[in-house]
């Protein structure tokens, strides 16, 4: 149990999913948020890795982790693109201010 | 009981990455979220090392500390009235959250260990960057491509948006 | 190749009459090695503050600190001395935690980045395969260093020095990385050690003179900047001390300010070694085998980034500062077209 297998890695990357999930669902501040969806992608990104080392063998694991990564860059700054823009517009990040749409 | 050092590192990392995301995501202070966060990658980054990944954990360093992390600052100090040192957040709906995240956990805890992953596969730590290098030219070329358009549209895009009108 | 202290027999320690378990046994060799990086890397930061202010001096026609030692040469240890006993002066409304943190951190990560440079052929502490990649990575530390120190002094200076450094390195990150971009493709590889190997044999092999001019201009705008990247004048924005007094260690005294002070001299040992390794040879002889083996292939790593060394040290007491505006404007508008035209330049001569 304690030497370290695959479902050591999996359950890890458990605990992240939820701990980024908990974080995007409770936080009202916009750059939280998106803290949290970086710990999602980061979890995703270990279980791909695992599998890729454990089950595959081979390298396209990793080569989806690589464009994860490429992702969540562009998403991060097109983010806080739209984070800076609501502050300017609000005054604030709070996102359960930014309802200017709701009924 | 035999632990090896294999397995020690591991539980080290495991114990930075976890303790640093739960500060993280339980810290009313902004700032020290993003500390948190900063210690989450780097612990992230030394998993994927004793997966066999040292490519993809530089890259992982490269991009989120250098790159997202410093934004993330960025939009953090720009967005708040920073001559006051405290930039906190609030939490709402705690209890309801952190059941459904439970609940979640359960059942991804119940289907990781359930399951049979039929793991095959010698452990080897052999240097994938040229492998990594010659799969992106080949296999992968066109979501190479794909990725340097979409990274292109994001360069833009957000130059766009940020802009003063 | 990842891990080779992991899968390494560790005869190391085993003459200890009782008998450790492995896992702590290599945990205590790895510390052992962090440690010789750390004294390696902070004797060489005085040295390099030595030569700073004796060649300040002379070019000013001073002779600057004479007292302590012959020619003031034990005035740097003196000082280090000095600073280790000042009292550490923490702002009432800083935060105390990251306050300590962020020095910290840049000395750490500093430090980090002096384990994969090669000083002979076996005198490297990690023969990392990716060992460049991972010294740009590394690097990034310091940005969020310096931004965090910024912000946990709780002062505008302090803030604006902070972010004018970040912004100032990841700007330069990018001609930086593009000018070593041409070393790798001629090398095919990002491990320090290969790329020595492929310009042995005196000067004439040495990528700063292969496809000619191209490596050339990736050679100066890797040194230039560098120069941006260690905050060194005439890039010191974030620390112009007429406009932000000091910049992110305004408030910091004493033994942490003297980790900011230790990390930027590191680091400008740092790049000389890395410009020298790239682009000069590293710690191959200027001449073929002459003079090669033994304790040379230090002496030579140290002659050349020591040279290098001395003309950033020029550069500093020759230029003025440059402005804002006109930080950036070399960076996107100068530096970076100029590196995709190397780049350009050696993938097309490669192909040719």
């Amino acid at each position: 149990m304690l030497a370290v297998g695959l479902n050591h890695y999996l359950i890890l990357s458990a605990i992240l999913f939820c701990l980024g999930l908990f974080s995007v669902v409770t936080k009202k501040n916009a750059v939280t948020v998106l803290m949290g969806v970086e710990l999602i992608l980061n979890a995703a990104n270990i279980n791909f890795i695992a599998f890729a080392k454990y089950v595959d063998n081979d390298l396209d694991g990793q080569m989806i982790a690589l464009f994860v990564i490429v992702t969540a860059a562009a998403a991060a700054a097109v983010a806080l693109a739209i984070v800076l823009n609501i502050y300017q517009r609000l005054k604030s990040i709070n996102l359960d201010e930014a309802d200017s749409l709701a009924g | 009981m035999n632990i090896t050092l294999f397995d020690t590192i591991f539980y080290l990392l495991a114990f930075l990455t976890l303790g640093s995301a739960a500060i993280m995501v339980f810290s009313k202070n902004v700032i020290y979220s993003a500390v948190g966060l900063l210690f989450t990658f780097f612990g992230v980054a030394g998993i994927y090392v004793l997966l066999a990944a040292d490519f993809v954990a530089v890259v992982q360093v490269l991009v989120y500390v250098g790159g997202i992390l410093i934004l993330l600052l960025f939009g953090v100090m720009l967005s708040n009235k920073i001559t006051n040192i405290e930039i906190t957040t609030e939490t709402l709906h705690f209890l309801p959250a952190s059941l459904v995240v439970i609940g979640i956990f359960v059942v991804l805890y119940r289907v990781f260990i359930t399951t049979d992953w039929n793991p095959v596969g010698s452990y080897n730590f052999d240097p994938t960057t040229h492998e990594i290098g010659t799969l992106l030219m080949t296999d992968y070329l066109i979501p190479f491509e794909i990725a340097s358009i979409l990274l292109l549209g994001a360069l833009i895009g957000a130059a766009y948006i940020a802009r003063k009108d | 190749m990842i891990l080779p202290i992991l899968n390494s027999e560790i005869t190391f320690l085993q003459f200890l009459p009782f008998d450790l378990p492995e896992p702590l046994i290599s945990i205590i060799f790895l510390l052992i090695g962090a440690s010789i990086i750390a004294v390696v890397a902070s004797v060489l930061a005085l040295v390099g503050v030595y030569l700073e202010r004796k060649i300040s001096a002379h070019m000013q026609d001073r002779l600057g600190p004479m007292e302590v030692g012959p020619h003031g040469i034990a005035q740097t240890f003196a000082d280090a001395i000095k600073l280790l006993i000042k009292e550490d002066i923490v702002p009432q409304d800083a935060d105390k935690l990251l306050h300590f943190i962020a020095p910290v951190m840049v000395f750490a990560a500093t430090l980090a980045a002096f384990a994969v440079l090669p000083f002979s052929k076996t005198l490297v502490v990690s023969d990392l395969n990716i060992g460049l990649l991972y010294i740009i990575a590394i690097s990034s530390f310091v940005v969020i260093g310096a931004i965090l120190a910024g912000w946990a002094s709780n002062n505008k200076w302090s803030l604006l020095g902070g972010m004018r450094s970040a912004a100032q390195i990841v700007s330069f990150e990018i001609p930086a990385s593009l000018a070593v971009l041409s070393v790798i493709m001629i090398v095919g590889s990002m491990n320090l050690g290969d790329i020595v190997e492929y310009q042995k044999g005196g000067f004439f092999n040495w990528i700063i003179f292969k496809y000619f001019p191209f490596n050339f201009i990736a050679f100066i705008i890797y040194f230039i900047a560098s120069l941006a990247e260690v905050n060194r004048a005439p890039f010191d924005l974030p620390e112009a001390e007429s406009e932000l007094i000091a910049g992110f260690h305004t408030e910091y005294s004493g033994m942490k300010w003297a980790m900011f002070f230790l990390a930027e001299y590191a680091n400008m040992f740092l790049v000389g070694v890395v410009a020298s390794t790239l682009f000069l040879g590293g710690w191959s002889s200027p001449f073929g085998d002459f003079l090669n083996s033994g304790p040379f292939p230090v002496f030579w790593i140290f002659i050349k980034s020591f040279s290098l060394i001395f003309v950033q040290i020029w550069i500093r007491w020759t230029l003025p500062r440059v402005r804002v505006d006109q930080l950036m404007y070399v960076s996107w508008k100068v530096l970076t077209p100029f590196a995709f035209v190397a780049i350009l330049g050696v993938g097309i001569w490669m192909v040719l």
